[in-house]
């Protein structure tokens, strides 16, 4: 994406100089002030951002290296084609943000509504199969509290399942391993949630001709933004999905 | 280009009110709410964050007044409970951490960079609005019947053992936390991007230096805590057990991430008030501060050691006997940056050219309890003794040296060093300078005896104690109603001072800082034009020649 941006900044670039965008803020001294301020922030915020999911991952490792074996067992249950083709909608949806951020540079704005349109469809399709695998979760008593229910763990005969059954104490640790699940993936959820909220309205400006006419800032910090959710998420499916995929080895 | 540096020393009995300034700039309380300008969004800090200091302070007092004697009379154990986590939860969320940053950074940091604003003034009112909708579920959770966690929000109590407004109040913290954020990131963006011709890294005012640790404190701590308060709600309302033994999670978890933030927490509360005495120290002793680069890179040491020193406040919790070995190890490291600090403030003072106004008296108020809140923060790093001392009246008494002997010293110093910047006035002299002195004897009546009482053996967060620890602890008291009185005493005179105050002038105390070369209040755009600076911080050497020629000119 960035590279995109880079290759057509020579074209933009002559008319920063001469016209002062209405969207230049009067405390900056130059336009070029306010960009680096702004990229600037943007990063910072996703610093804080890392923060903030690095205190779920510091979980995650303790209690994998704790109950390894019930990690094992408990993300075996989840369903890699699901994860894997929402990691392949996640992915497309980035490009096509990036793809956002180019036509906001070369003041297309036809093309910038199409492909923010696509990626908000993308992430509304994103949710739909997290919610589908969380039902799934909820039918089987896999949600962490009062209805949580181990039996499959320490029985997996019983179910069909070809999995080495756990000792009840270890089996009893899937539940962490949900609740990191949910934790995990909700707050994932919630930021896409909050980025989808975004997008509808960035899409609403593009479409009154906002960012066609050489301001494309918030476009940008928003496909920032958006990247930072989607490698969130390229974490999170090995590390919940993919954890040990052969059992008995 | 000649050596332009503008210091400029107008006569203070000439001096008039500016027509226009930030503050007649518009009128309306709309244009107060909808503000964008950062001196405008800091009185908006001073005035909130006063509020809550009261309500925090009235919480002191009526534990203050329980512990007056040794049985429980007042009020029952639950009810002391609630109190002592009302106060620390309102005292630093709400009043101590966005004290210093939110309202002297605020207001100074585009000043003294030669800036118009802050990065984004949008954002900064937002943080303020955060500020509030977080205050205002932190006053909700109290009306509906307070918490009673401690301001530690300790699991598995917090989640399992309490039916107070837990949630509620971390909702709270956890909203009022994104405010610090947003102060933060803007703090550093404007410092790294704001900055006007001419002001290098090393010519910054040492404040800017300390409120730049600070905000990366911020930036990255912050965001700690709100992932733990989020796995405490959680815990508590669906039931997750990130937290819980009986679903195999760690107790022990919640601590290293509370802490993980809460120690650099303790220095997102002290290093902006490190800023302020450095400033306040130079102008009145008229000197450069000592090992200017020492003090700034100090600043950025103890920003990057305190966040490796967290477990000390886990030494007794079965931790391992070599991370604790590690951990006091870098508890005390982290001690040496602070001394630094205050040994470069005595050689500042040395040959200067001392002298007692308002602001100094408080700075030194801060330099003698913050040496000693420092020298107990190393006792308490040291093994042994902490487990002594751990968990009783030695712990309120070192924290409270640091906290409000410290920061809360450092805060009232800065005030009054720069409110006849922000206002245009001045206050009295002399009863400022004897609200100074009353807060000092006070804070030590209260404080000091505590050290003893947590010597002696007497447990923190009780509403009862043994009959033989009563002497020391109606000192305290004694000591608190006096210290009272010296924090009210300035929000008469200072409240006085808008009206009756005498106009300040430009620059009453004759510093060499870029805020005093513009008029006071200022400008809603601080500088007609965009300064060029071209001399470093505090050059009192070449004010001093300066007006040396003056005079000979003159004569
Ligand atoms: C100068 C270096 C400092 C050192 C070496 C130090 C050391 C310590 C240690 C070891 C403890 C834990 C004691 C225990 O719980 O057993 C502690 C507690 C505490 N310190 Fe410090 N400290 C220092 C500075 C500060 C500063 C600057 C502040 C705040 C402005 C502060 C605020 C606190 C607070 C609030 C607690 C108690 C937390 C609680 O349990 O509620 N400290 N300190
Ligand atoms: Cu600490």
């Amino acid at each position: 994406m960035d590279n995109v941006s880079v290759a057509t900044q020579p074209h933009t670039h002559e008319e920063h100089h001469h016209v002062s965008l209405p969207q230049h803020r009067h405390h900056f001294e130059t336009e070029e002030q306010q960009r680096e301020a702004g990229t600037f922030g943007m990063w910072l915020f996703l610093l804080t951002e890392i923060m903030f999911f690095g205190g779920l991952f510091f979980a995650y490792l303790l209690y994998r290296n704790w109950y390894h074996d019930a990690f094992v067992a408990a993300s075996n249950q989840l369903s890699i084609p699901l994860g894997a083709a929402n990691t392949a909608v996640l992915i497309s949806s980035g490009f096509f943000m990036a793809l956002g951020v180019w036509a906001a540079e070369v003041r297309k704005k036809g093309l910038l509504v199409l492909f923010l349109v696509i990626t908000t469809v993308l992430g509304f399709i994103f949710l739909g199969v997290k919610y589908v695998e969380y039902h799934e979760k909820w039918e089987k008593h896999h949600i962490p509290g009062a209805h949580f229910d181990i039996s499959e763990f320490v029985n997996p005969q019983a179910y069909g399942l070809k999995e080495q059954p756990l000792a009840p104490d270890m089996a009893a640790k899937t539940q962490i391993f949900f609740s990191l699940y949910f934790a995990m993936t909700g707050m994932h959820a919630l930021h896409m949630i909050i980025g989808i909220g975004l997008l509808v309205w960035l899409t609403w400006r593009s479409y009154r001709g906002e960012f066609s006419a050489g301001y494309v800032a918030p476009i940008e910090y928003f496909g920032l933004y958006w990247h930072f959710v989607d490698i969130v998420w390229i974490f999170l499916f090995p590390l919940l999905y993919l954890i040990n995929r052969h059992p008995g080895q | 280009m000649s050596a332009h540096t503008i210091v400029n020393l107008p006569d203070q009995r000439t001096a008039t009110m500016p027509k226009r300034n930030y503050i007649n700039n518009e009128d309306g309380i709309l244009s107060w709410l909808f503000t964008g300008d950062h001196k405008r969004i800091a009185m908006l800090y001073l005035v909130s964050i006063t509020f809550f200091f009261f309500i925090g302070g009235a919480f002191a007092g009526l534990i203050r007044l329980e512990l007056l004697t040794p049985q429980p009379d007042l009020m029952a154990s639950d009810t002391y409970n609630k109190f002592f986590s009302m106060h620390g939860i309102v005292m630093i969320f709400l009043f101590l951490v966005p004290s210093v940053p939110a309202v002297l950074g605020n207001f100074l940091i585009p000043i003294m960079l030669g800036a118009k604003d802050l990065a984004f003034p949008k954002i900064n009112l937002l943080s303020w609005y955060l500020y509030w909708i977080g205050g205002l579920f932190t006053l909700t959770a109290l009306v509906l019947g307070g918490v009673d966690t401690g301001w530690t929000f300790t699991t598995p109590l917090s989640t399992h053992y309490l039916n107070t407004h837990v949630v509620t109040a971390a909702v709270g913290i956890f909203i009022i936390g994104f405010s610090s954020i947003f102060t933060g990131l803007n703090f550093i963006v404007t410092i790294h991007r704001m900055r006007a011709p001419g002001m290098t890294w090393f010519r910054m005012p040492l404040f800017i230096w300390a409120n730049y640790a600070a905000s990366i404190l911020m930036v990255l701590g912050t965001p700690v805590l709100a992932i733990s308060l989020v796995l405490v709600a959680l815990e508590r309302t669906i039931g997750i057990g990130v937290f819980d033994p009986t679903k195999g999670g760690d107790p022990l978890l919640f601590q290293h991430l509370f802490w993980f933030y809460s120690h650099p927490a303790v220095y997102i509360m002290i290093l902006p008030g490190m800023g302020v005495i450095s400033e306040v120290i130079s102008t009145f002793s008229r000197k450069r501060v000592f090992g200017y680069t020492a003090v700034a890179f100090s600043s950025v040491a103890i920003a990057l050691f305190g966040f490796f020193v967290w477990e000390h406040h886990m030494f007794i919790m079965g931790v391992s006997n070599y991370s604790a070995l590690v951990f006091s190890l870098l508890t005390m490291l982290v001690a040496v940056p602070s001394a630094i600090k205050i040994f470069n403030w005595a050689f500042t003072l040395q040959k200067g050219s001392i002298t007692f106004e308002t602001p100094m008296l408080y700075a030194f108020g801060f330099i003698g309890l913050f040496t000693v809140g420092g020298l107990t923060g190393v006792f308490l790093g040291a093994l042994g003794m902490d487990i002594h001392l751990t968990e009783t009246y030695f712990i309120v008494a070192h924290f409270h040296f640091v906290m409000v002997g410290g920061m809360l010293m450092a805060f009232l110093a800065g005030i009054h060093f720069w409110w006849p910047k922000m206002t245009g006035r001045m206050y009295s002299e002399s009863i400022s300078k004897l609200a100074a002195i009353v807060t000092f004897i006070g804070f030590n009546m209260t404080f000091l005896p505590q050290f003893i009482l947590g010597y002696l053996g007497m447990p923190r967060r009780y509403h009862a104690y043994p009959p033989e620890f009563q002497v020391l602890n109606v000192l305290s008291t004694a000591g608190a109603t006096i210290l009272g009185v010296g924090y009210m005493l300035p929000l008469l005179y200072l409240g006085w001072s808008l009206k009756y105050g005498a106009i300040a002038g430009d620059n009453p105390w004759q510093a060499t800082g870029l805020e005093w070369q513009i008029q006071s209040p200022p400008l809603t755009e601080n500088f007609t034009e965009i300064p060029v600076v071209d001399h470093d911080a505090y050059d009192y050497e070449w004010l001093e020649h300066k007006t040396a020629q003056e005079v000979t000119t003159v004569g």
